[in-house]
């Protein structure tokens, strides 16, 4: 895996050969073992490389054979061993046994339509010299990063928004529209990103720049409109079955050892199931164990551990491991977040690395494509209890749902009812699903300044989600909706960006992920929900065709989701004082105040509800989170960025 | 009665709403449909009124009618009152 950055200038002006240097060195993290520039003269292509492919041979930027196109890449081609014999059949030569070469050999021969052959996890540009074009290229589903912006005549990309910092001609400032949208869905809604006048490229979507126009377009889209229902319970099974174990086959093809990420949860006891089952790799496996036994799931990771033989290694996080990696987080997931649980996935891919592992395989995505999270179960629930709203037995089952929150376990049928959107009306709703989700988290906008909110008063998100649906939504089923709405938005705006690519990137890691193959994607929307969650077992169908390959305490155990200590990592109760330096001046009145973003007086308030020990739901948690996650943005991003020595030491 | 309805609002005000919007709070506001609580919060008050009026609030008065405004608390706590007396 790598860091990818480059400039491309419109009115045809030289560019300082120094800059794509240091727009690269930003991001040496994700690729500490070779850089490289590609410069001629309004056109500069930079390349920081993670060798896992051809370790000799796979230098970038790279170029065709006769030096008319160069490319730089950040991912994975899996199936180029396949396509690299396919092309050599058709005559092509190759000079390096890298998937890299692949791609411009692909592109020589399809142009952009060469996406449409892989299979990865990929984002790239090639500079095509003849037709005088950039082309720029992200995965189906956003496993890898790609920014860019237009300043000063000048297109500018990379993999981090902190490489296009690093160009002098762009500006930095918060986009209020788009805080407004994180706080509401936990992440900005494509192209905008925290930061105004940065986009970032959709997943599924290329962009060309030529003759100083952009044009930018899906070459792939989430479909749930094909439905199937031909085959039986066992043939989507056994089909789900047999791609999953040829996409993990694909994702073991490597010159480095790969390891896998295990939660103690089924999706990756499936993944490291299947490495473990139908390959000969030796296999090490990593885990987050909590101090805290709330969070905790070791019992679980070891059970896995010793049925499969893995190699196990884990790293212990306490609260105050959360409250000292958070601004390193935060500098890397280059956009404020709501909950910590991205903080212990920094600490674990630092103990990857520390092992001298740069790949691991991990169960993301699974909880979208075969509807394993709890909101797909809520859902239903909801639909359920408000088919007929004065059931007695109906809510009882949202309560045996969130076993975990003890405040919903003494609420009256008339506040679940409020809390939960349980409304006949509420069913024609097409964002039904997510509405208690995203109504709570809006809530925190209350700490916004009186500035702020004066600039967001038009400003509707909901509005502004329902204007980026494709038509065929408003034709699917509720739970395809659902699924939908995770896989095209949280997935890729959260999940693999801020809790994913940026957690293992922090410490040159790979991850690899055989659910977001796209024969598993494109074969699981075919899947009835009917299927995927039978009455209320999540993952039906992932269970049913694992079989007793996996532990059956894993399969029995419902979904337990993956949490981390929030706000009292931070502030700490009365009683356990604790103290962060850095998060008492961010938090300040005075430093808020000058800021200009919160109501310095609300954060207060909040600030010693959470130190009295009663900020015990989840509303103030996030609250929390999100403040010091913004004023961490601020600090680093807008404040200080070029205070940040870069990191030269790789 | 006054000194009650002072005490209930200093409440919601700083527990839920953190200072802001006093003005804009009337005692017939309903807390859901204005937002101001969510699962916690309905705790939150519960654990609040139990401590500061030295009443037990049973699993069955956690209902909207008892608790979902300063008008319907100032109710509430006096039909405790009289049941206490």
């Amino acid at each position: 895996m790598c860091g990818i950055a480059g400039i491309l200038n419109l009115n045809q002006t030289a560019i300082d050969p120094a800059l794509p240097q240091r727009m690269i060195q930003r991001v040496r993290h994700r690729g500490p073992n070779d850089s490289g520039v590609y410069l001629d003269h309004h056109v500069s292509l930079a390349h920081a490389r993670l060798s896992i492919i051809d370790l000799a041979g796979g230098r970038q930027p790279m170029s065709n054979k006769d030096k008319s196109a160069w490319i730089t890449f950040n991912g994975e081609i899996f199936n180029y061993l396949e396509l690299r014999e396919e092309l050599i059949r058709n005559g092509h030569r190759f000079a390096t046994r890298s998937d890299t070469e692949v791609i411009l050999h692909l592109y020589e021969e399809h142009g952009e339509e060469c996406i449409q052959y892989f299979n990865g996890q990929w984002a790239f540009a090639i500079w095509d010299e003849r037709k005088q074009k950039l082309f720029l290229s992200r995965d189906r589903l956003g496993v890898r990063p790609l920014f860019y912006t237009v300043a000063d005549r000048s297109f500018i990309f990379g993999s981090e928004i902190k490489s296009i910092f690093t160009h002098p001609a762009v500006g930095r400032e918060i986009d209020l529209l788009a805080l407004d949208q994180l706080f509401t869905f936990w992440t900005t809604l494509p192209p905008r990103t925290i930061f105004k006048g940065i986009q970032e490229l959709l997943p599924g979507h290329s962009l060309t720049v030529q003759k100083g126009e952009i044009r930018s377009w899906p070459y792939w889209r989430l479909d749930y409109a094909s439905r199937p229902e031909l085959r039986s319970t066992q043939d989507y099974a056994d089909r789900l079955l047999e791609l999953l174990v040829d996409a993990t086959r694909l994702r073991l093809r490597s010159d480095v050892p790969v390891g896998a990420y295990l939660s103690g949860g089924l999706d990756s006891t499936v993944i490291t199931t299947l490495i473990k089952r139908f390959t000969n790799t030796p296999l090490k496996t990593f885990s987050v164990t909590f101090d805290d036994p709330e969070f905790d799931e070791s019992a679980h990771q070891k059970e896995v551990s010793h049925f499969l033989g893995t190699d196990h290694q884990e790293v212990r996080c306490t609260r105050r491991d959360i409250a000292q990696a958070f601004p390193e987080v935060i500098w890397h997931t280059e956009k404020p977040i709501l909950r910590t649980a991205p903080a212990p996935l920094y600490l674990l891919s630092r103990l990857v690395r520390d092992n001298g592992y740069k790949v691991v395989l991990t169960g993301e995505g699974s909880d979208e494509m075969l509807g394993g999270y709890d909101i797909f179960k809520e859902a239903k629930i909801r639909r359920f209890w408000s088919a007929y709203p004065n059931s007695r037995f109906r809510p009882l089952l949202l309560k045996r749902l969130y076993p975990y929150l003890q405040n919903l376990q003494t609420q009256s049928d008339a506040y679940l009812q409020a809390f939960f959107h349980v409304k006949p009306e509420d069913r024609s709703d097409p964002f039904f699903s997510h509405l208690p989700r995203w109504d709570l988290t809006a809530r925190i906008k209350i700490f916004f300044s009186e500035e702020v909110k004066s600039q967001l008063k038009a400003h509707d998100a909901y509005a502004e989600m329902k204007g980026l649906l494709p038509a065929e939504y408003f034709g699917w089923d509720g739970f395809s909706q659902a699924q939908y709405l995770e896989a095209a938005h949280l997935l890729p705006g959260y999940i693999l960006s801020s809790q994913g690519d940026r957690m293992a990137m922090a410490h040159s890691v790979e991850g690899r992920f055989p659910f977001l193959d796209h024969r598993v994607v494109e074969f699981a929307s075919t899947i009835p929900p009917r299927l995927k969650m039978k009455a209320l077992n999540e993952k039906y169908i992932l269970k049913h065709a694992v079989g007793n390959l996996i532990p059956p305490s894993v399969k029995k155990r419902s979904k337990q989701p993956y949490r981390a200590p929030e706000a009292q990592s931070f502030i700490g109760a009365a009683e356990q004082p604790v103290r962060n330096e850095y998060v008492e001046e961010l938090l300040s009145s005075d430093r808020v105040q000058k800021d200009g973003i919160f109501n310095p007086g609300a954060v207060q308030k909040l600030v010693e509800k959470i130190h009295r020990g009663r900020a015990i739901g989840i509303k103030d948690n996030m609250a929390l989170v999100g403040i010091l996650s913004t004023q961490l943005v601020v600090d680093r991003f807008i404040q200080n960025f070029d205070s940040r020595v870069v990191d030269a030491s790789h | 009665m006054q000194a009650i309805e002072q005490q209930l609002r200093q409440f919601v005000v700083n527990n839920f709403l953190f200072g802001q919007g006093e003005d804009q709070l009337s005692n017939h506001d309903s807390f859901l449909e204005k937002g101001i609580v969510d699962s916690t919060g309905v705790l939150e008050l519960v654990v609040f009124l139990e401590k500061q009026y030295r009443i037990k609030i049973e699993d069955e008065e956690l209902i909207p009618a008892n608790l979902d405004s300063i008008d319907n608390l100032l109710r509430f706590i006096e039909k405790k009152a009289q049941i206490a007396r």
